[in-house]
């Protein structure tokens, strides 16, 4: 028998949780597609996320706002540090070859982490609530009030970058310059500027990424970006690293897998069965879900 | 209106251009040919920022090219055809053309330039909704040259349009060409397909191992024997 109760209590988790990798993967994915670079420092933008969000909630509070209003100082405390990191960092060695660049992502990664450490210490730090929403009965399962407002935050947000790409100028910017740099230099495009708002709009992302986290963990730690990063790259690459729908989908579906197993199968098998569906849809699919070899005439 | 002088572009330690210097005057064909690996190439990407110059000048009427920041290059007037095409592979038809209208932000003005080019092209017309990517060579041709003319350019220069092309196909570029020239846009053309290109140009530059080698009126270049061994086959 099925419990239809636990059934719509671990979609919405799954979901949930899968929007907060969609929203990090979307940061890998965006700068893998224009400059074919993991950002392995990625993942700890959601630890700059988390601090900011530790600090600023009880400065929001105490002003009479609303706690997840912090989103904001959030947003712009992540985009602020991945754009100087790609302007001080990756673009002096833009050029010299993926190995350089691999090791420049993987080293400012460790910097973050440690500078973060230096900063705040190794205790981590307890994030005040960000939402206080009731349970609310939905078809007899009683869910969390805060899952599904950043469900359906995540989800708006995923909806509005579409649109954004798909039909803005500079998202049609966004989506020329990896597919041709030389032909966006031609019409007028400045790449180095696309470039930079990629990491800008991917930082952003992470922020998001970072309350809704919290909101659920409501915890923050040198660490965090760690294993949060990884498994939304394993969705990047999931879902066809560098295509932009792939990296949300990839991110629902291990978020869905990950919550199912832990649920119906096995606790401690989740990240297991996640890796070993990420093999063998790259064994099947070497390009990802979504990844497709559009024939391109030279 | 456009003006090279004493240009010199090295690829690490491969010095591709030694000092060329040419000129295009407004309303004309000129034609830049050579062999493979003479340099054609090199010379149109260092013209349009793609590639650093490491000595010379390049002027689009006064001003000085390899100081401009390359994607404000399109924005004074000139257009790049690149060798290859170069489409958007994963943009519709129709995005490409948009992207070649980026420096506008006029909505209704992009428009009228979208309907102009599907005019000239009924073939892109019927393909408008397509990923470039999925086109023929020849229509991807079609799709650059209508994507370079979208920014309204004063000269435009190509690159090959001919390569790759059936003989029919090459004579239909061709035209296109002429056509394109008709409504007074300026052309600096780069070939292999001599014949064709001294055919249409008013002027031409011979280009053999990074040195112009010859230059002169196109119909007595036709008729240079040394031209005519060397690149027409004769
Ligand atoms: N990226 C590069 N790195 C090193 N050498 C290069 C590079 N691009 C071109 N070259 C060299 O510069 C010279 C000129 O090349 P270029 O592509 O300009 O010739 P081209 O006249 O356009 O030839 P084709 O007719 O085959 O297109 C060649 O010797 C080529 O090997
Ligand atoms: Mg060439």
């Amino acid at each position: 028998m099925l419990n239809v109760s636990l059934f719509i209590q671990s979609i919405v988790n799954g979901l949930n949780q899968g929007a907060v990798y969609a929203l990090v993967a979307l940061g890998y994915t965006m700068v893998y597609g224009i400059i074919r670079m993991i950002n392995f420092a990625h993942g700890d933008f959601i630890m700059v996320g988390g601090y900011t969000l530790f600090y600023t909630i009880p400065l929001m509070v105490n002003a009479g706002m609303p706690a997840w209003m912090s989103v904001i100082i959030a947003i712009a405390v992540c985009t602020i540090v991945g754009v100087a990191v790609e302007r001080i960092a990756y673009k002096p060695v833009r050029g010299a070859g993926s190995m350089s660049a691999l090791i420049t992502a993987l080293a400012m990664s460790l910097f973050l982490e440690n500078l973060a450490l230096v900063l705040f210490g190794a205790n981590p730090k307890s994030v005040p609530a960000i939402f206080n929403l009731p349970m609310i009965d939905f078809a007899g399962a009683k869910l969390p009030g805060k899952a599904l407002i950043t469900l359906v935050i995540g989800l708006a947000i995923m909806l509005l970058l579409q649109i954004f790409i798909k039909f803005t100028k500079l998202g049609k910017a966004m989506r020329a310059v990896p597919q041709d740099k030389q032909a966006s230099t031609l019409v007028g495009i400045n790449v180095n500027k696309i470039i930079t708002i990629t990491f800008a709009i991917g930082s952003a992302l992470a922020a998001v990424a970072a309350l809704m986290y919290c909101s659920t963990y409501p915890r923050a730690n040198t660490e965090m970006g760690v294993m949060l990063g990884l498994k939304a790259f394993i969705a990047a690459v999931l879902g066809g690293i560098g295509i932009i729908p792939g990296a949300m989908l990839g991110g629902i579906i291990v978020g869905l897998v990950e919550i199912f197993v832990k649920v119906y199968l096995a606790p401690g098998w989740y990240e297991a069965i996640t890796y070993g569906i990420l093999i063998v849809v790259l064994l099947v699919k070497p390009t990802g879900i979504l990844g497709k070899n559009i024939g391109e005439k030279v | 209106m456009l003006k090279v002088n004493n240009l010199n572009v090295s690829y690490g330690a491969i010095h591709a251009i030694h000092d060329v210097s040419l000129h295009v005057e407004e309303g004309e064909i000129v034609t830049l040919i050579g062999a493979n690996g003479a340099g054609k190439t090199t010379i149109l990407h260092t013209i349009t920022g793609l590639k650093k110059a490491a000595s010379g000048d390049v002027l689009l009427y006064d001003n000085n090219l390899l100081k401009t920041e390359p994607s404000k290059i399109i924005s004074l007037g000139m257009a790049h055809v690149p060798e290859g095409r170069h489409v958007f592979p994963t943009m519709t038809v129709e995005e490409n053309l948009e992207m070649g209208a980026y420096i506008f932000n006029s909505k209704d003005d992009i428009k009228v330039g979208i309907k102009d080019v599907y005019q000239r092209f009924p073939r892109l017309k019927e393909r408008s909704k397509q990923l470039a990517g999925t086109l023929s060579g020849g229509e991807q041709q079609m799709l650059a040259v209508g994507r370079a003319i979208m920014s309204k350019p004063k000269i435009l220069l190509m690159d090959e349009p001919s390569m790759g092309l059936s003989p029919i196909l090459v004579k239909e570029i061709f035209s296109i060409i002429e056509e394109v020239h008709n409504q007074g846009i300026t052309i600096l053309l780069v070939e292999q397909n001599a014949k064709m290109a001294l055919s249409i140009a008013d002027r031409a530059y011979v280009l053999e191992t990074g040195h112009i080698k010859m230059e002169g009126d196109a119909k007595e270049l036709m008729d240079n024997d040394d031209v005519r061994k060397a690149y027409l086959g004769v």
